[in-house]
């Protein structure tokens, strides 16, 4: 395999990684802060998509599908949290799965019923639909690193906001102390609706950006979601820097192991069997990648115990 | 989610007139189990559309449809199934879209003496060895139309495909069904995860391979993602595959990315024969959309039980049996004959992916199998 290949994977790898980090970014903060599982985060990433596809198709414009993305998710996160996931910050693990399983329901019939059963047409803005030619003489899918700059600059932003901003401070305080943080006179309910619907204007964000590049229909988020539990179960439960880093490793090693593994057995056996062990050990690699790096650090890369 | 439909009334005074060559029979009382809700929700509203369709269209009276939802899961169309069979009491079963449903349910519900009349799922195991005289399909063999792409590629001169499909079983089919009938070499072949959304691998591979044609067989949502991203990717190989990624419902998602791109498949809108040309005009009257090739099999699935139920009574299970072998009614594909293991034998054709004013469509532009059978029929002892 040549080294223009290997670089092309690598970068599709950290495309990919980029894409599960502003999934993972929103599940980890409100799992950290509010200690809350939200198996309804997937249906954000849909309402994102949803949203996108909608604007798009009325206005022509690709970064007003963006914003619709951003805002309606957000919005959506508020009024879930304040109507549903509000009672569950008490309760245990069990009853917030159980809640916000229904929640996944809730919302894709509710989006069949808005948009019909049909997948939704989205597509990449013409300026950036073509290739951009890397040094190397890589011909890369402009779009494509337009998502890995985007996910910079919400790691970057992410960063800035929770280590230099009063808001962080609160939301690290909360991660640490949630009744003292109370006691000290920050409206804590407020904080909780505004973390919720930071998260979820994550995952609607990537939502519409992954929408243009594969299908928007009813369930697009499930497959994702257990993705992203994985990434952050290898970064460490609440922590942003975990999530980043967690992402970029899911991301690199799945799109590396489905393209080495079938090589690597048709070493040693006929093409066709190579192939197909190949890819079916493709796509345990990530779960044995999570299993592993458990055994060395049972509470992730950089969880607190 | 519960969806019950009773048709027994509502019959208008025209209907009434065909009506009167319909009776004499006893009444049929037909389970439907398919995909109405999650992913797959497109194709199961698109056969039961057809199905529906054609039996208002024939204004027949005799006809009782329970429709269910299986939410594409293996366990809920076996409870459903038991639920029709015992407390239902239905005649004839049908309507399953995905073939590791109709595995789950098929060998039980024919072996309780009920008729099943596939309007899509055609797994290998249920042609060959599995026939049975209860099983009817009126849609083809899973490998068909892999194996029509196969006979066409060699016939357009294409050698040296690479080819892809997700890692389950109707994947792996459809490469042996490719492979079985295209003749050149292989620049690569590739199983891609089930449900995979990203492709980008996949095409590098593609663009390093140096092929000349590219093989995928990706359904639903897959197709689509896969199909925006090499048009994106500025690789221009030439794609072909099965219609399961081009049919009506996809097409409009995918966009400009899809034109050009040939296909196989045993229907298209634009077969030339009265009762298509009156499927497509009633079908789009009735829901407002073009038909796809699933709602002409739930059509084509009906209209074979009502051509049954002119002959024969249900309750008499042989002679209901001999009628639906017939196969005496008008298909929108034409020419439409039951091999001995109760499968197809048609003709199957190339289309090519145009746009019809703002609509993207497809058009038949050869023929690539001519009253094609399935491999497995030899398999069948019947």
């Amino acid at each position: 395999m040549s080294t223009v290949l290997i670089i092309e994977q690598i970068l599709n790898g950290l495309q990919f990684g980029v894409m599960l980090f502003l999934m993972a970014a929103g599940l980890t903060l409100i799992f950290g802060v509010m200690g809350l599982i939200n198996l309804a985060h997937g249906s954000l990433y849909m309402v994102g998509a949803f949203a996108a596809a909608a604007v798009a198709a009325s206005t022509g414009s690709f970064l007003l599908a963006l914003a619709a993305s951003l805002a309606a998710a957000a919005i959506v996160g508020a009024i879930i949290e304040l109507v549903v996931i509000r009672r569950l910050y008490d309760r245990d693990h069990l009853d917030q799965v159980l809640a916000t399983f229904a929640l996944i329901l809730i919302f894709s019939e509710t989006t069949r019923w808005l948009f019909g059963s049909f997948p939704l047409f989205l597509d990449v803005p013409e300026a950036l639909s073509g290739t951009v030619t890397l040094p190397g003489g890589i011909a890369y899918s402009s779009y494509r690193l337009m998502i890995i700059s985007v996910g910079i600059i919400v790691a970057v932003g992410l960063f800035l906001l929770i280590s230099k901003t009063r808001i962080g401070m609160r939301i690290r305080a909360g991660e640490n102390d949630r009744e003292m943080i109370g006691a000290l006179g920050v409206d804590i309910s407020k904080l909780y609706t505004l973390i919720f619907a930071l998260g979820a204007a994550l995952a609607g964000l990537s939502g519409a950006l992954v929408g243009a590049i594969q299908s928007v229909q009813v369930g697009m988020g499930e497959p994702v979601l257990i993705l992203a539990f994985v990434v952050i179960v290898i970064g460490g439960i609440g922590s942003i820097k975990g999530a980043l880093v967690g992402a970029i490793l899911v991301g690199l090693t799945d799109t590396l192991g489905r393209v080495m593994l079938p090589l690597f057995f048709a070493n040693f056996m006929e093409q066709s069997s190579a192939t197909s062990v190949g890819s079916s050990l493709a796509s345990m690699s990530i779960y044995i990648l999570m299993a592993a790096v458990l055994i060395f650090k049972p509470t992730g890369l950089f969880g607190r115990a | 989610m519960k969806i019950k439909t009773l048709l027994l009334a509502a019959v208008s005074a025209a209907a009434l007139a065909s009506n009167a060559i319909a009776e004499g029979h006893g009444k049929v009382k037909v389970g439907m189990i398919t995909t109405l809700s999650g992913g797959g929700a497109g194709l199961g509203i698109d056969v039961r559309d057809g199905f529906m369709l054609a039996i208002k269209e024939s204004g027949n009276e005799n006809v009782e449809v329970v429709i269910e939802d299986d939410q594409r899961k293996p366990d809920i169309a076996v409870q459903l199934a038991d639920k029709m069979i015992q407390s239902e009491k239905v005649d004839v079963m049908t309507g399953i879209i995905w073939s590791n449903l109709a595995m789950a349910v098929v060998p039980s519900a024919v072996a309780q003496g009920k008729f099943y009349l596939s309007p899509n799922a055609g797994p290998s195991a249920l042609a060959g060895k599995g026939c049975s005289p209860n099983y009817f399909n009126v849609a083809w063999q899973n490998d068909n139309l892999h194996e029509a792409a196969g006979a066409y590629a060699s016939e357009a001169g294409l050698k040296n495909s690479f080819i892809m499909a997700p890692n389950y079983p109707a994947g792996q089919d459809a490469l042996n069904g490719y492979k079985r009938f295209y003749k050149g070499e292989l620049a690569g072949e590739v199983f891609t995860k089930l449900g995979q959304t990203d492709y980008a691998a996949e095409i590098a591979q593609i663009r390093a391979s140096g092929a000349d044609s590219v093989y995928f067989f990706l359904p639903g949502g897959m197709g689509i993602s896969f199909m925006k991203q090499y048009a994106g990717s500025g690789v221009d190989i030439p794609l072909v595959g099965p219609a399961f990624s081009f049919d009506q419902g996809i097409l409009q998602a995918v966009g400009d990315a899809a034109l050009g791109v040939k296909n196989t498949s045993q229907w298209s809108k634009d077969l030339d024969n009265e009762t298509n040309a009156a499927f497509v005009k009633n079908f789009q009257a009735e829901y407002d959309r073009l038909p796809s090739l699933y709602a002409s099999q739930g059509f084509d699935t009906a209209n074979l039980l009502l051509s049954a139920m002119e002959k024969a009574d249900v309750k008499d299970a042989d002679a209901f049996r001999a009628a639906l072998k017939e196969a005496d009614f008008k298909s929108t594909r034409g020419d439409f004959s039951f091999g001995n293991n109760h499968h197809p034998i048609q003709d199957i054709y190339v289309r090519e992916v145009i746009k019809e004013g703002d609509v993207y469509t497809n058009k038949i532009i050869g023929t690539a199998l001519e009253d094609h059978a399935d491999a497995f029929a030899s398999e069948c002892d019947m």
